[in-house]
């Protein structure tokens, strides 16, 4: 077991440089860097080419790739990510507010999306190719097409056409006022949480249709124990373990990738901020967001495999 | 299985092929009604794709500054939209964009993925652990980004948009493809064709790939719909499709939201047509999922 949990955790290196890598050579790739992109706001007149040079190399931008490559690493090691080029203000106090909110709209979703999808799922399960199973399996799929940012854009209007109201658009933090809060951050979760949950609910589903198959279901039927207690005791618990991989890789998806739907409901989360930092050129910040959404990403995954390993005995050592 | 090919099929009369078709078609619409509900649904868009010129009432991109922003009416049946462009017009010509886009992005995906997985497994040893290894990083970097990066690198015509909708999908194709080609190695068959010294491209190409046929496909018809999805999200962001061009997410865009309250039809029917398209391949690629391998039933 330890040998496995070591091997696995190790392989998360090798992914995370590569990650480090491509987030540095696609940045550099893409035209224009932030002197540019800064000297495009002042309107560019003025502007000498000794100007540009001096502005480059104040953010060592003037460097060889590997050196800047090298010392950015060097900076990661220390769990030093520097300072934001744009405002130049250090990284971690730039995304400790928006990453709070990205997070608590993550939670949210997932409460969403497990409870709807636990319930559905195992009815879907054990009603299965019945009108129950086919409605549950309708919503579940719809909930895989209905694009979340169009679903925000649905929910904000129908507010507005039937209710004449519309929720906060200004971000109020939970310690402030938790009753403001929520009635901002409730709809951005439930847009994304239907997806979420569709997703959910399929594998509860399937995994409920395995496990139902299994020959222990039959003994303990046999055995003539109790429904509830075999759906419960025996069944449920033994489908868990996919259920839980997809809430949490979803979970960590959510973090980084709600770009589209913040865009509607104004939220200044994670994925206002990637595209804004994109757009200006902010090397810095923007490699701090990757690393920061791809690490939470590895490590939901590297977290889920030892639970399989350790649950279930038959996947170590491969 | 319900619909694949039987194997005496080429010696029989063409009359005859073609009733055992008809009759494989029919039997997975009567044991998969959804499925073939689906199947009907992107039948039915793939032809309005087609005839788009014929059906449109009005060309998609003629602008009138005297009918902006009407309501759905005998003219405009679902309303016009803030250069006065007919919605319904845009949105048949729009199949067209997305119809392209999906196949365009699944096909390259799949198949890429494909490709990928099945090399890997047949190499293993140290090329399958670092094929994986970049598959992981593709399947762990943020997708906007990549996507944001694509655009801004290539620009953002359509073929450069299939591709950046393309890179992100092919680690995950590549990973379940993998994992069949793995047991598929292990066949007699590779086995005699290396003893018969045939050289890797051809063992890969002609004697592995073709038996990995069921994932490919359902890898591919999962892609539709996500491909869709992605372009209209790309859209939205104003990183996909460009105006004055025909496209559902890129009807969402600007207008559509900013006068949402004065003409909700701008914003409803649009998106109507993306869940509409992206259900519909997502029902036919779970029933044809089922049909050929009940062990993929997840997800």
């Amino acid at each position: 077991m330890w040998k496995y949990v070591v091997k696995r955790f190790l392989l998360m290196f090798p992914t995370l440089i590569g990650v480090a890598m491509l987030a540095f050579l696609l940045l550099r790739i893409v035209p224009g860097d932030i002197v540019e992109a800064r000297l495009m706001g002042s309107g560019g007149a003025f502007v000498t080419a000794q100007m540009i040079a001096e502005e480059r190399a104040q953010y060592g931008l003037d460097q060889p790739l590997w050196r800047q490559f090298a010392g950015w690493m060097w900076g990661l090691a220390r769990l030093d990510f520097g300072r934001s080029m744009w405002t130049g203000a250090p990284i971690g106090e730039e995304i400790k507010l928006r990453f709070a909110l990205s997070l608590q709209v993550a939670v949210m979703a997932s409460v969403v999306a497990t409870v709807l999808a636990i319930p559905l799922g195992v009815l879907a399960a054990l009603k299965q190719d019945t009108w129950i199973d086919y409605a549950v399996r309708i919503f579940s799929i719809a909930g895989l097409a209905t694009p979340s940012f169009w679903l925000g854009i649905v929910i904000i209007l129908g507010f507005l056409i039937i209710f004449r109201w519309l929720p906060p658009m200004v971000y109020t933090p939970f310690w402030v006022d938790p009753w403001q809060n929520l009635a901002q951050l409730i709809w951005p979760a439930l847009a994304v949480g239907y997806r979420y949950s569709a997703v959910a609910t399929r594998m509860t589903r399937s995994a409920m249709l395995d496990v139902l198959r299994e020959d222990y279901i039959r003994t303990a039927r046999a055995k003539g124990l109790w429904m509830k207690l075999i759906l419960v005791r025996h069944a449920l618990k033994n489908a868990m373990l996919p259920v839980v991989t997809v809430i949490g890789i979803e979970f960590a998806f959510l973090l980084g990738g709600l770009v589209v739907t913040e865009q509607v409901f104004n939220l200044n989360g994670l994925g206002m901020l990637f595209v804004e930092s994109v757009a200006r050129r902010d090397y810095t910040l923007t490699q701090a967001l990757v690393m920061l959404t791809a690490s939470a990403f590895i490590v939901v995954n590297f977290l889920m495999d030892v639970m399989y390993a350790w649950l279930d005995p038959r996947i170590r050592y491969r | 299985m319900a619909i694949s090919r039987p194997v005496e099929t080429a010696e029989l009369p063409v009359s005859s092929r073609r009733r055992q078709w008809a009759a494989a078609v029919l039997d997975f619409a009567r044991r998969r009604p959804l499925g073939a509900a689906g199947a009907l649904i992107v039948l039915l868009m793939i032809g309005v794709a087609i005839t788009a010129t014929a059906i449109a009432p009005y060309d998609p991109l003629a602008v009138d500054f005297g009918a902006m922003l009407s309501p759905p009416s005998a003219e405009h049946w679902l309303g016009t939209d803030a250069f006065g462009r007919d919605v319904l017009s845009r949105l048949v010509y729009g199949s067209r964009t997305a119809l392209i886009i999906g196949f365009g992005a699944a096909f390259f995906a799949a198949t890429v993925g494909a490709v990928l997985g099945v090399a890997s497994a047949y190499f293993a040893g140290r090329i399958d652990l670092f094929v994986q290894r970049i598959m992981d990083v593709f399947i762990s970097f943020p997708l906007i980004i990549l996507a944001l990066a694509m655009v801004a690198i290539l620009g953002n015509s359509l073929p450069n948009l299939i591709v950046a909708i393309t890179i992100p999908m092919v680690p995950r194709a590549a990973l379940v493809i993998r994992s069949s080609a793995l047991s598929v190695r292990e066949m007699p068959y590779v086995d005699a064709a290396r003893a018969s010294g045939f050289g890797h491209a051809r063992i890969i190409l002609r004697h592995m790939l073709p038996n990995v046929m069921a994932p490919y496909l359902i890898m591919l018809t999962a892609f539709l719909g996500q491909a869709i999805l992605a372009e209209a999200s790309l859209s939205f962001l104003g990183l996909g499709v460009q105006e004055p061009v025909a496209a559902w997410g890129l009807m969402l865009r600007g207008a559509a939201v900013q006068f949402a309250e004065t003409a909700p039809w701008m914003a409803i029917f649009p998106g109507f047509a993306i869940s509409l398209a992206v259900f519909a391949f997502n029902l036919f690629g779970d029933s044809l999922r089922d049909a050929l391998d009940p062990r993929l039933r997840t997800q």
